[in-house]
């Protein structure tokens, strides 16, 4: 049975927690509207890259460049995962990494070589036990401010490309959360390079007339491919961003609920305690005076 | 709908302008070019410049793009620019200070940096916006 004091320590202790929970879960809701709104921003852009992309490579045929094409192998398959800097945030990079960790033991056990690129820490820590020697490249996103990914995103789509072009892998494969909404966030698995049109994209169609293209229709899948890959990493990154935000929210949300059901709980054990005390005085007084 | 273009604009960060109009005249990679509404299918690469979009014979909005392509089908023109600003709300003054930030930021890393040759493409960029404002 701990003492009157016990009790009111942790009653303060929990309660404190419950402040801290409570904050971070309205910096988490206020980040969120943020990095919400840049996803959202970003989609149109994304949208219609990949409506442009399924227009080209509907009429390139077979014989397109090797980012669009493959390299005609699937041996070595490269697994980029995505996760945030931070935790805190429920099971957000669990759930990505279970993915992650799936996808690969799949991918080796269909005999392929497969090598991981981590994004963000935390998948980095809880892959690191299995997969330690898969490892072949980090990028930190704890510099990044803001919802400011763009940088990044260009950065890690050349890191790729030039590894592709080396021959280090054949399949790149991205592993991603993407945010449903506030409380849905599902980690996601989605073929990077060769680069593929969405199924779901829209084509156009042009009732029979023939696209012209200038410079020639090389030269601008060419350019465009790298952009399309950058482009999906931006908003890959930029889902991760708000499902992490969410996925944080909600999570601090219920610890602050629990924390406030524990100090009920710790309350009415404290009251208990406080008249059982009280009662054992009177009994003593009481039986005290009788004795006399 | 029969006599106008849909014409829409946008850049990673959002969309810009997404509408009908009359004509748009756009800085292609071998040439300007305008399109007005039910143009050939078409694609090209751009280079930077400055997007015009005309009402009439007025130029309405100006917009500078850096790189990117233009899209043409029956449904109207695309234009998917790497980035993209409002000439009008672009200040001389603004674009000034950036570039010598960019400038500093360059001589501040090793030649062999990668991130060197991006910030140099934004200083490019910069100046050629630059140069749109002046005209």
């Amino acid at each position: 049975m701990p003492s009157l004091k016990d009790l009111k320590n942790r009653i303060s202790s929990v309660k404190s927690t419950q402040k801290i929970t409570k904050a971070m879960q309205m910096v988490a809701a206020a980040k969120l509207k943020r990095a919400q709104d840049a996803a959202t921003a970003a989609r149109p852009y994304a949208e219609r890259m990949a409506a442009v992309l399924a227009n080209l490579s509907a009429s390139a045929g077979a014989g397109g460049p090797k980012l669009l094409a493959g390299t005609g192998s699937d041996q070595t398959h490269l697994v980029v995962v995505m996760t945030a800097e931070r935790g805190l945030a429920g099971g957000f990079n669990t759930y990505t990494a279970k993915l992650a960790r799936q996808t690969i033991i799949a991918l080796q056990g269909e005999g392929k070589t497969v090598k991981v690129l981590t994004v963000g820490k935390k998948g980095r820590e809880q892959l690191k036990r299995d997969f330690a020697d898969l490892f072949i490249g980090h990028v930190d996103l704890s510099s990044v401010k803001g919802d400011d990914f763009s940088e990044p995103a260009i950065a890690l789509g050349k890191n790729l490309t030039t590894r592709f072009e080396d021959g280090e892998f054949d399949v790149a494969t991205l592993i991603y959360s993407q945010f449903k909404n506030v409380l849905s966030q599902v980690p996601t698995a989605q073929q990077l390079i060769p680069a593929a049109a969405p199924a779901d994209a829209e084509t156009i169609d042009l009732g029979g007339a023939i696209y012209r293209y200038e410079p020639s229709e090389d030269a601008i899948l060419e350019a465009l491919l790298p952009r399309y890959i950058n482009t999906q990493i931006l908003s890959a990154l930029l889902e991760g961003s708000a499902g992490f935000f969410a996925s944080q929210m909600t999570a601090m949300d219920n610890a602050t609920r629990n924390a406030g059901e524990m100090i009920d709980s710790l309350e009415l054990q404290y009251n208990r305690a406080r008249q059982a005390q009280i009662t054992k005085e009177l009994i003593e007084i009481i039986s005290g005076a009788e004795a006399l | 709908m029969a006599d106008k273009l849909h014409f829409s604009l946008v850049s990673p960060a959002k969309e810009l302008f997404s509408g009908e109009v009359d004509h748009v005249i756009a800085p292609g990679s071998d040439g300007e070019f305008g399109v007005l509404v039910n143009h050939a299918p078409f694609m090209t690469t751009l280079r930077n410049g400055v997007v015009r979009v005309l009402e009439g014979d007025t130029v309405k909005m100006r917009i500078f793009v850096r790189g990117g392509f233009a899209d043409i089908t029956s449904a109207g023109l695309t234009i998917l620019a790497e980035e993209a600003r409002m000439l009008d709300d672009v200040k001389t003054e603004d674009v000034q200070a950036e570039m010598e930030a960019t400038l500093l930021k360059i001589q501040s890393l090793d030649k062999d940096d990668s991130n060197r040759a991006i910030l140099q493409e934004h200083y490019d960029y910069l100046e050629s916006l630059k140069a749109a404002l002046v005209h």
